[in-house]
């Protein structure tokens, strides 16, 4: 290293001057302390711990030294830096949260804000209680069974027991279908059309699925069918044409009205809460013997606890076990049924059926997924 | 039915103070519905039953005017004495010695009117002489109620006029035809409180060889038995009875004149519905059979029906004077001058019966018994107690009884195990409960085959009672339903939903997450829907099924596409002043197919055979399950954070892409051209080769014709089209780096994004990670016609690091395959 490469400043340090050393060592700390911010700590570094520090220089000059000396300058020189190091390091430290501090101050937003640049969907309540109540069966090791909204009157009407002419089949008020027309042909296709009976309805209840997995499946069956169903019901406060069933079907060995009993009260518990029942009153329908209808106690009944009529019931008529190939003397069941939307409007005070049925947004909006 | 309890518990020996709660509390128990019990209106003060003394007809004023001396017996006179009351009464109805309802001073008449002694037409008059309806009992006010002569001067009269009576109305379930009478409604209450029963039916009457009239049944299976007795010498003016007027009233039922009144009655009663013809009128013989072809006949409501082959009728020889269970011909009516009176009383086929009042529609109180079944034992007795009420009442006398018969269905007794009714109830049932309930319902128990088993045989009045199961629902239902314990089943395990139930849930869901609302549309649609959606005369969503009896002419098919009900109720809540919309639905379509057969009758007494049901179910439309949306207005809102964005094609198709991943299947986008959507901005949704739906803008038309928002945007697929999601692979995870590459080409604008995608993946090779399009640039710095398309690359090598040589070498591969196959060149 030549002389013309070093610049002009003050002359070099004695390393082996502890006057010298502490000297520059408390200048450095003072530097340090007075640095406002961490640029400025960065050229104090650079000016009193970088390569061309006077302590760093000094250092170098150690070297140059007597042997004798060299021990106790490379101490005293190697301790003022280090010192001068820490001291950086610690006030480097505290510069960094003081503009982490501020940054964070001024980077503060107004959490209040809402941010509801994506709209919110929802899902329909009468999907979200159906999906409930089969999770209720499904827990219970049931499994869930749909079938065809429009059917043949065989497994709608005939094989649940109810005779031609017998006045139950008219109190279904069933859509019928006429035949299958096309814009192009004014004939009917497909089925023939003799006045109203083609052999084909709109479903009046969920029981053909019954039929349908009664006669594809052997016992012991353990099903759930929600699904729509339709009857001749114009539109107002409390009737709707298309509307929502659940209804259960169970065949086993040795199943009694107890078993039923047991499974409607299991129900109704888990869709009113632990104080709620069942009641059954003996009734009528085609396709049970004995029947019943249901009442359900609901604590949260407008005026007070009460019973709520919520559905039918009973043991699968012979008959209809008959028609599905399943001898009644070795098995035995029950069915249940009830409606959604009905349901829907005791459970959640909806007053006006056509809410459930028109579709309007701020209606289903206001519904969660845990209706 | 309505029952009053008056005349229901004068058959039943009910305990002493037993209110029409308790009676209705029991009915529920048993099964009887009851949708009211109504009380009659309160009388308070004295209402006492008076004989006229004296009349005196005042003149003088614009209407007939009476002051009329009452003797109301010891303590109602004036001052509490015997003297008889005056009253001024504006009535003209009654005469010296008559019965009547007298409301003294101080007393209320239902609805608040109080009664005052007070001066009019110049005297003063002392209490009230009352109509039917003054007192709440009736609607008659064309005079005041005059009593039976039996009545007992100075009585309080609310007895007698049944003013503590209660009605029950009751829903009765169309099983039970027998609990459409006060018979078979008493019975049921002697069981349902372990009580004695008197029969009014009181058993067949005897059969009494009279020569009567002459009657042949040409049609043995529609008519059972028919049965005439003939009254003559009837007071055609001979008015019904007070306690039969008041009892029909309670029931319901209109009075009109005391044979009609008569026959209605004895209907209540006994559950056998009469009718009563003008034998003056009838000519000849009487014949049942079926109506001829193009045969008319004027019933009593004035109605000249057009009877068919299937309908029966009563005739004489000039042609049906009845149609047969339903109603009678006006030709051999009741009239005022009717004085020979031939009573019937039959016993009809229900089916019969009920096709008929349903194809006539005309549902009667004696058609809606038929079609229940009517106990076919108490024709003869309920006809000789009409015509005995017939002779008390307006003299006469009985000139003839005759009976035909045709055939009355069979039925045998019932062998019941001793074991089924805890079979079927679940808890067990003594043998002495057990026969002790069917004895209380009418039938004839006795030993059966076995030790262990009754032969039961089911009475008259129950045909359905047929099988062991409707015998348990009897011993059952009285035993109360309630005393059955409650046990929970054990299902087996189950398996959990489908996977495509699974599915379903999860598209929904996921939908619903993604900012869209779910609707659940009636599935009604009719050919303004399809006009309004663009669709050509042979398109083949225009080939439906159709209702025979659609609630709304106007749309009279089930839909073949979900988006008429979709769109519908977008514009409901567009036009409650909605303004941005995105709505779902998922439902079944119904695809009625070509050559469906029509389907065939199949027994129910066995299960048909599989060849059988395969018929059957071909008769029917497929029926798919579909998910549809719609887009109107701003789906990204603006706001602090920015402008809004428009829902459009793009958010359609990505939804459809969306449903896509979750089946777990990717689709091919291809441009179609497909109503209702606009025919440059809509995608065909393929897997593979095979079409599942579209998505897109739709046509600038149809939202012209809906009255849309520009631009509103549609997608709907074929869900049961999606195969079951497959068990997936799980892809290799290489821990090596990636090497990113960014890559643009410049393309004829008329090539589809998809070729070059797929030409570059084609060509990267199995060292492209990742590849994804993240700018489309047309504009000056190109030539015209052309567009830069720039990607991403991410490269990366499952078992190295890769060199930057390795990763721009993929990138030229998939470079030269998209020029060879797009004419793609580097930008």
């Amino acid at each position: 290293m030549s002389e013309t490469d070093t610049p002009p400043g003050p002359p070099p340090l004695d390393p082996a001057d502890a006057v010298e050393v502490e000297t520059a060592a408390a200048a450095a700390a003072a530097a340090i302390a007075a640095a406002p911010d961490l640029d400025a700590l960065k050229a104090v570094r650079l000016a009193h711990a970088g390569d061309k520090s006077p302590l760093a220089l000094a250092n170098r000059a150690i070297g140059g030294l007597p042997k004798s000396a060299k021990a106790a300058a490379g101490q005293l020189v190697g301790a003022a830096r280090a010192r001068i190091s820490a001291t950086v390091a610690a006030r480097g430290a505290e510069l960094a949260a003081e503009r982490n501090a501020g940054v964070l101050a001024r980077e503060r937003v107004d959490v209040t804000l809402p941010y509801d640049r994506l709209p919110t969907g929802g899902r329909h309540p009468i999907s979200t209680v159906t999906e409930r109540i089969g999770d209720i069966f499904l827990a219970m090791g049931w499994e869930v069974a749909q079938g065809p909204e429009l059917e043949t009157e065989w497994y709608n009407f005939d094989a649940l027991n109810f005779l031609p002419d017998h006045p139950a089949r008219a109190m279904q008020d069933t859509f019928y279908v006429k035949g299958f027309t096309g814009a192009q042909s004014s004939v009917a296709n497909g089925p023939e059309s003799d006045g109203q009976n083609s052999g084909l309805v709109l479903r009046t209840h969920t029981s053909p699925v019954q039929i349908r997995t009664m006669i594809t499946r052997r016992p012991p069956i353990y099903v759930i069918c929600p699904g729509r169903v339709y009857r001749t019901d114009a539109l107002d406060a409390t009737h709707t044409p298309v509307f929502t069933q659940v209804e259960g079907l169970a065949i086993d060995r040795h199943l009694t009205m107890a078993h039923l009993k047991g499974t409607l009260d299991h129900f109704a518990r888990a869709m009113f809460g632990p104080q709620s029942k069942t009641r059954l009153r003996p009734s009528f329908f085609p396709f049970t013997e004995p029947s019943a209808e249901m009442d359900v106690w609901f604590e949260g009944k407008k005026d007070g606890p009460g019973w709520v009529e919520w559905g039918g019931c009973g043991m699968v008529d012979p008959d209809v076990l008959r028609a599905c190939g399943l001898d009644p003397q070795e098995y035995s069941g029950f069915a249940f049924g009830m409606g959604i939307e009905r349901t829907l409007q005791f459970r959640n005070d909806i007053p006006d059926m056509r809410d459930l049925i028109e579709g309007d947004v701020r209606f289903t909006a206001a519904f969660s997924t845990e209706v | 039915m309505k029952a009053p309890l008056e005349w229901l518990s004068r058959h039943v020996a009910l305990p002493t103070g037993t209110g029409p709660d308790a009676i209705a509390d029991a009915l529920l128990r048993i099964g009887f519905e009851v949708e009211d019990v109504v009380g009659v209106p309160v009388t308070t003060g004295d209402l006492v039953v008076g004989s006229v003394s004296t009349i005196e007809e005042l003149s003088g004023f614009k209407k007939p005017i009476r002051f009329v001396t009452v003797d109301v017996g010891a303590g109602h006179g004036p001052g509490g004495g015997g003297d008889p009351r005056e009253i001024i009464c504006g009535a003209t109805n009654f005469a010296v010695g008559d019965r009547v309802v007298v409301a003294l001073p101080g007393a209320v008449l239902p609805g608040g009117f109080a009664i005052a002694s007070r001066t009019t037409y110049g005297h003063l008059s002392d209490g009230m002489i009352c109509s039917v309806r003054e007192l709440g009992i009736g609607t008659e006010h064309d005079g005041i109620l005059v009593l039976d002569a039996d009545a007992q001067i100075g009585v309080d009269a609310r007895d007698l006029i049944g003013a503590h009576d209660a009605v029950v109305e009751l829903a009765v379930t169309p099983d039970r035809g027998y609990a459409l009478s006060i018979r078979g409604l008493a019975r049921e209450l002697a069981a349902a409180f372990d009580v004695s029963f008197d029969d009014p039916a009181g058993g067949p009457a005897p059969d009494r060889p009279d020569p009567g009239w002459p009657v042949t049944i040409d049609d043995a299976d529609g008519c059972g038995r028919f049965v005439t007795v003939r009254v003559s010498g009837v007071d055609p003016m001979a008015p019904s009875p007070f306690w039969m007027r008041r009892r029909l009233h309670a029931a319901g039922i209109r009075n009109i004149s005391l044979a009609v009144d008569i026959t209605n009655y004895v209907m209540l009663e006994f559950g056998q519905p009469l009718h009563a013809f003008d034998s003056g009128r009838i000519g000849g013989a009487i014949t049942v059979r079926r109506a001829t072809a193009g045969e008319t006949l004027k019933t009593l409501d004035g109605s000249i029906r057009s009877l068919v082959t299937d309908d029966l009728v009563v005739a004489d020889e000039s042609g049906a004077i009845s149609l047969a269970g339903v109603m009678g011909g006006e030709s051999t009516e009741i009239s005022p001058s009717t004085t020979d009176v031939v009573i019937e009383a039959a016993n009809w086929d229900p089916a019969v019966i009920a096709r008929t009042a349903r194809r006539h529609k005309l549902p009667s109180e004696a058609s809606r018994r038929f079609e229940r079944g009517v106990d076919p034992e108490i024709a003869a007795s309920a006809a000789e107690a009409a015509a005995a009420l017939l002779v008390t009442y307006a003299g006469g006398r009985i000139a003839g009884r005759s009976t035909a018969a045709g055939r009355l269905p069979v039925r045998g007794p019932i062998a019941l195990p001793l074991t089924e009714p805890e079979r079927l109830a679940g808890r067990p049932y003594e043998p002495a409960v057990i026969i002790r309930r069917l004895v209380q319902v009418g039938c004839a128990v006795r030993p059966g085959a076995t030790e262990s088993s009754l032969e039961v045989t089911p009475p008259s009045w129950r045909p359905d009672l047929a099988r062991a199961a409707d015998l348990v629902e009897e011993v059952a239902r009285l035993e109360d339903y309630q005393s059955i314990p409650t046990l929970l089943p054990l299902a087996p395990s189950g398996a959990g939903l489908t996977p495509g139930q699974r599915r379903e849930r999860r598209i929904s869901a996921d939908l619903a997450a993604s900012g869209l609302v779910e609707v659940l549309s009636f599935p009604f649609v009719g050919s303004a829907d399809f006009d309004a959606l663009g669709l050509a005369a042979d398109d083949i969503r225009r080939f439906t099924a159709d209702l025979a009896n659609p609630l709304d002419t106007k749309r009279p098919s089930m839909r073949t596409t979900l988006l008429p009900g979709l769109l519908d109720t977008l514009g409901r809540n567009l036009s409650r002043g909605a303004r941005d919309l995105a709505l779902y639905e998922l439902g079944l379509v119904f695809l009625p197919s070509r050559n469906a057969p029509r389907p065939p009758v199949l027994p129910v007494d066995r299960r048909p055979t599989n060849a059988e049901l395969v018929v059957l179910d071909s008769s029917l439309p497929i029926q798919p399950r579909h998910v549809a949306a719609v887009f109107a207005g701003a789906f990204e809102r603006p706001g602090w954070w920015g402008p809004g964005r428009d829902g459009g094609w793009a958010d359609a198709i990505e939804l459809a892409r969306k449903v896509g991943r979750i089946a777990g299947v990717e689709f091919r986008m291809v441009a179609a051209d497909q109503r209702p959507w606009h025919p440059g901005r809509c995608a065909g949704i393929r897997l593979g080769d095979w079409p599942v739906g579209f998505a897109g803008e739709l046509h600038p038309e149809v939202i012209d014709r809906l009255g849309l928002p520009p631009r509103s945007a549609a997608m709907e697929l074929d869900l049961d089209a999606l195969p079951p999601a497959e068990v997936q692979v799980a892809p290799h995870i290489s821990p090596f780096p990636p090497v990113h590459l960014d890559l643009a080409v410049v393309v004829q604008a008329e090539v589809a994004v998809a070729a070059v995608t797929n030409a570059l993946r084609d060509g990267a090779g199995d060292l492209l990670e990742s590849l994804r399009l993240f700018d489309v640039y047309t504009g000056d710095q190109l030539a015209s016609g052309a567009k830069s398309l720039a990607f991403s690359l991410v490269v990366r090598a499952p078992d190295r690091t890769l060199t930057a040589a390795e990763a721009v070498a993929v990138r030229d591969a998939a470079l030269a395959e998209a020029a060879a196959r797009t004419g793609a060149t580097l930008r």
